[in-house]
């Protein structure tokens, strides 16, 4: 008995400790506090004209030189301890991954000299890899996608981007496989790691590009490292998930099978962890996808870059013929990597022939050999004069290649009559005056208050809204993050980030919220809801922009738009599913107490989905934070700008510098919502 | 069961909490299942001591959470338990290395669980040839011998499906084909029935009956069904709160219980099923014996219409091989068959 006493002294330190949280956790007092931090709030801005400057604004000469000390850290790391050799290095041996990867795909002049594939092998590889994994309908659209990329003449584009995803998306998932086991096995590397994740999924993705230029080559190199970094963390999350997830009598089986330790992982566990493990290959391979178009910023070639050259020269058609292959390439990848996810494997009659078990490998190598040799072999054999192609052999010559004369690109056609759509007087009025109205009473209005606020009563006012609804520990990480974000020196742009943010989520919010809840009245309205969410979640952020920027031109409110749809997709998606997981016995309930629709909706429904819709929010909060620094691609003068123009240098602690105001912000955010929800969901004794 | 027990627990402690091992050890005797609960530890297993001989089948039945399945644990030291000793065949298996353990379980330990733990991964054949796989046999011996027990337990042409193209039942048989495939001595068994439906259960009960006629291998197998216990056992091991109550032959749990637990579990059961002829028997003693023998290996109810019509009232009772070993009162038997006279 002694021991335990002895025990459970050290508990009583921290009981006190527990005591003050408790006090601050009482309800009355919490109010309390609450109302004082928003009164100093308002008493700050209203006394704002005679407040000094140091109060208004932290001053200058107070500000510690982050910016140095972060490089002087990294110059340390780089030169002195030499990482950036073994980095340079790594990049050799991945730009030769890269270059075979690429001259395999688009025949690039550089060795190892391979001749680019024939399109018409890719796309019919994809068309049996589809039918494989999802029968006809998948093997449609896999194979129609290519053809469409080819036929359309983004081919070489399209490969450009391909050939950087097939090598980053291995890699991403076997690093996420690695670090998820590691993870698994070892407490203490989890507690370190799940931090750093919840960081990662935060940092602006300008933020990735600049150390992957600095330390590995600019172009390719740098966009595979950027993408495979980003692309990790769900991969971990999800593979050490699964692995928690094993049936312990499976587990056990194999212990009294006799598995050693390396057996026990590789046979036991990995393959019984496949479903989670595979729903993370697909995130990475969506990640991935993502990401490379984004990383046309730093000199990556291919969809993502004509993307935004079309864009940035008002090219309407043609962007939006690449915005709709980029969009086929997520439908596709994500369609194929689902299909495996739920595919399981089932018996063969007995006595089956080899080859019918084996008939789509067969199928795949067979189309491949024999589109090769005529695609290409042929059209060697018998060379002829350019002039006078025959038939044949111009078939021949189109299966291996469509050159630019003979695509069936409507980018110029399509151009004008976008653009004479939007010059019609009635279309033109509409989005003018949602333009003038939503710029003029809503945009610059708020814009100009939020930054009209004293820096501390944005931070009282922030810590009283995440102690409020997070709790205590919540609200004090809320004080220390944006005051952290105000000693970080960029201010008033973190605030015009601020406000982005919020007034795309709020829009969002205002439209979504209702839309969904429309939705879930009628089951299969829900579902086609749902999949049209999934949907349009897989598509890459950069193509959100598209929409908006034919719409609306070049404008503040383009951007605000362009956020809004993006976020949108979170909030209708999280509220139709937390409205439709109500328990049927409770609405039957409602019904049976004669509850209207009204009253069934505001009293029964809403505040059970409420935890759910929670979550959703936090989605569109963090998307927005993401959307509104690749907003920057439209013109913006928050801190996208101003990490977009870091990029041209190496100043990685002026980048980073910014990268961290955007993660403070949104970790303040998160992690209040979260804490939120989890309590609410306790409460009401869901899941 | 002549010879050395094949297991044998001596004070086998299994605790759960922050620090058992230290806390085990400055614990004062007696303490019971909610004082320990109380000083923040679970008792999965508490102070068991037992042995399991050759050939024998010892059934452990208790409700949920009576500890049955920890126990059982460990003894194939899938749990380390926190104090006392295991013994199989001779060797403390907590002093063996990981390498030693492994060596145990692939030669001698075989092991059936309730939710099956199949591979989903693997087909009937994979899964059952696992074990072998394990210990690093070639294909072709792998194969034979997995088709071989596949056969025995009557699943063949079944080789090639994978676990969730199968019942329950047909899992079940793929869980027990495996634990037998590398032929082991100690075959666990944890309600290997129970998820399945009443039908299916009763039939794989039979099932196993003939395999363990067969094989007769040394089973420690648990069930939470009473029923099942007494169909099966040669021993029945009663655990509540990670102690055992009782450990004896069903016959003897039914006509002696020994703690108020156990009588309320035999208290519905009727006792002619599970009585045997031979227990009741006493020794002959110059009696005189007249008249035929009756069998001691059946049950007092399946004897039930000789007991009713024979006019003897000592009756001869013999063994399997005819030989008169005791003779029975037959107002005893029959007061087991219609209930007592005094309780009406």
């Amino acid at each position: 008995m002694a021991e335990i006493a002895t025990n459970s002294r050290p508990e009583d330190g921290t009981r006190q400790g527990a005591g003050i949280r408790a006090l601050l956790e009482e309800p009355s007092v919490a109010r309390g506090v609450f109302w004082s931090l928003l009164g100093v709030a308002a008493l700050l801005t209203v006394l704002r004209p005679w407040l000094p400057d140091g109060l208004v604004r932290i001053p200058e000469a107070l500000l510690m030189p982050w910016r140095d000390w972060i490089d002087a850290a990294f110059d340390f790391v780089a030169f002195d301890l030499g990482l950036i050799h073994v980095t340079r290095f790594l990049s050799g041996i991945l730009e030769f991954v890269l270059d075979a990867v690429a001259n395999i795909l688009y025949g690039r002049a550089r060795w190892p000299r391979f001749e680019a594939l024939p399109w018409t092998v890719v796309a019919s590889v994809a068309a049996i890899t589809g039918y494989a994994l999802g029968g006809w309908r998948l093997s449609l659209l896999a194979g129609g996608t290519f053809v469409w990329a080819a036929v359309i003449g983004q081919w070489k584009w399209t490969m450009e981007t391909m050939s950087v995803i097939l090598v980053a998306a291995p890699l991403g998932f076997t690093i996420g496989l690695l670090i998820g086991i590691w993870c698994w096995k070892s407490k203490r590397v989890e507690e370190t790691v799940k931090p750093l994740l919840l960081v990662l999924q935060v940092l602006p993705f300008f933020s990735y590009l600049l150390p992957a230029v600095i330390f590995f080559k600019v172009g390719p190199t740098a966009a595979t490292v950027a993408t495979v970094a980003y692309s990790l963390p769900p991969m971990i999350l999800m593979t050490t998930l699964g692995l928690k997830k094993v049936s312990p009598e499976v587990v056990e089986a194999g212990k009294m099978a006799g598995c050693s330790r390396w057996q026990m992982l590789r046979y036991v566990y990995l393959p019984s962890a496949r479903t989670e493990i595979l729903v993370g290959l697909n995130q990475v391979i969506m990640l991935c996808l993502a990401m490379v178009v984004l990383t046309a910023a730093i000199g990556m070639p291919g969809l993502g870059a004509k993307l935004l050259e079309a864009m940035g020269s008002f090219k309407l058609g043609r962007s939006f013929e690449i915005g709709i292959t980029i969009v086929l390439l997520a439908v596709v990848l994500d369609r194929l990597s689902k299909a495996w996810v739920v595919k399981q494997p089932e018996h063969f009659e007995k006595g089956t022939p080899w080859w019918k078990r084996n008939i789509f490998p067969i199928m795949g190598v067979a189309a491949f050999v024999i589109l090769y040799l005529v695609a290409r072999g042929v059209a060697e054999m018998d060379p002829m004069p350019f002039d006078e192609v025959s038939f044949p052999s111009w078939l021949v010559g189109i299966m291996d290649e469509v050159h630019r004369k003979e695509s069936l690109s409507q980018g110029r056609e399509f151009d004008a009559s976008i653009k004479a759509f939007l010059s019609l007087d009635w279309v033109n009025a509409i989005t003018y005056a949602i333009r003038y109205v939503v710029n003029v009473y809503f945009l610059i209005p708020t814009e100009k208050a939020l930054l009209y606020l004293p820096t501390p009563a944005v931070i009282f006012v922030i810590t009283a809204i995440a102690y409020r609804i997070g709790g205590v520990i919540p609200g004090i990480l809320a004080l220390i993050f944006f005051s952290i974000v105000a000693q970080l020196g960029y201010w008033d742009r973190a605030m015009l980030t601020l406000h982005s943010v919020f007034m795309a989520t709020f829009i969002a919010l205002l439209l979504g919220v209702p839309m969904a809840i429309y939705s879930v009245r009628k089951e299969k309205r829900a579902k086609f809801m749902i999949l049209l969410c999934d949907t349009f979640q897989t598509f890459p952020s950069y193509v959100y922009l598209l929409p908006a920027v034919m719409l609306f031109g070049i404008s503040p409110v383009t951007v605000i738009i362009s956020i809004l749809i993006y976020t949108m997709v979170p909030v209708i998606r999280y509220t139709v599913e937390g409205l439709r997981n109500v328990p049927p016995e409770l609405t039957e309930a409602a019904d049976m107490s004669g509850a209207t629709r009204w009253q069934k909706l505001t009293k029964v429904q809403l505040p059970l989905a409420l935890p759910t819709m929670a979550v959703g929010l936090n989605q569109a909060l963090v998307f927005a934070f993401f959307m509104v620094i690749i907003a920057e691609f439209i013109g913006t003068r928050d801190l996208g700008q101003e990490m977009r123009r870091t990029l041209a240098g190496t100043n990685l602690g002026w980048n980073f510098v910014l990268g961290f105001s955007v993660v403070f912000m949104a970790l303040t955010f998160d992690i209040a919502i979260n804490a939120w929800a989890e309590k609410r969901r306790k409460l009401l004794g869901l899941d | 069961m002549t010879d050395a027990p094949v297991i044998s627990c001596r004070n086998v402690w299994k605790l759960f909490g922050p620090n058992p091992k230290q806390y085990l050890a400055q614990m004062s005797p007696g303490r019971s299942y909610e004082d320990i609960r109380a000083d923040g530890y679970i008792a999965g297993v508490k102070d068991v001591s037992l042995d399991v001989g050759r050939g024998e089948m010892l059934v452990i039945m208790g409700l949920s959470g009576s500890g049955k399945s920890t126990l059982v644990r460990c003894l194939s030291r899938l749990h380390d338990i926190t104090g006392g000793a295991i013994e199989v065949e001779g060797q403390d298996i907590m002093a063996l290395p990981e390498k030693e353990l492994i060596e145990l379980r692939r030669s001698k330990m075989g092991m059936v669980f309730q939710s099956f733990g199949l591979l989903p991964h693997r087909t009937v054949l994979e899964n059952v040839a696992f074990p072998l796989e394990m210990r690093g046999q070639d294909r072709h011996t792998r194969r034979e011998r997995a088709l071989e027990v596949i056969n025995l337990v009557g699943l063949d042409g079944r080789e090639d499906y994978f676990p969730r193209e199968l019942s329950g039942g047909q899992q079940q048989r793929v869980g027990i084909a495996r634990s037998l495939a590398i032929e082991p001595d100690i075959w666990f068994l944890d309600e290997p029935f129970s998820a399945l439906d009443p039908l299916i259960r009763r039939e794989m009960q039979d099932e196993f009956l003939r395999l363990q006629e067969m094989l007769g291998k040394t089973i420690v197998f648990i069930t939470h069904d009473f029923d099942e216990a007494l169909r099966l056992a040669d021993r029945i091991a009663i655990m509540k709160d990670g102690a055992v109550e009782q450990c004896d032959t069903p016959d003897k749990i039914v006509l002696d219980p020994q703690t108020p637990y156990v009588r309320k579990f035999t208290e519905e059961i009727e006792k002619a099923r599970v009585v045997h002829a031979n227990v009741l028997a006493g020794p002959v003693n110059g009696a005189v014996i007249e008249g035929e023998a009756i069998p001691g290996h059946m049950t007092i109810q399946q004897l039930a219409r000789q007991l009713v019509n024979d006019p003897r009232d000592i009756l001869p009772v013999a063994d399997k091989s005819g030989k008169v070993t005791g003779v029975m009162p037959r107002q005893k038997a029959l007061d087991i068959l219609l209930g007592d006279a005094a309780n009406g």
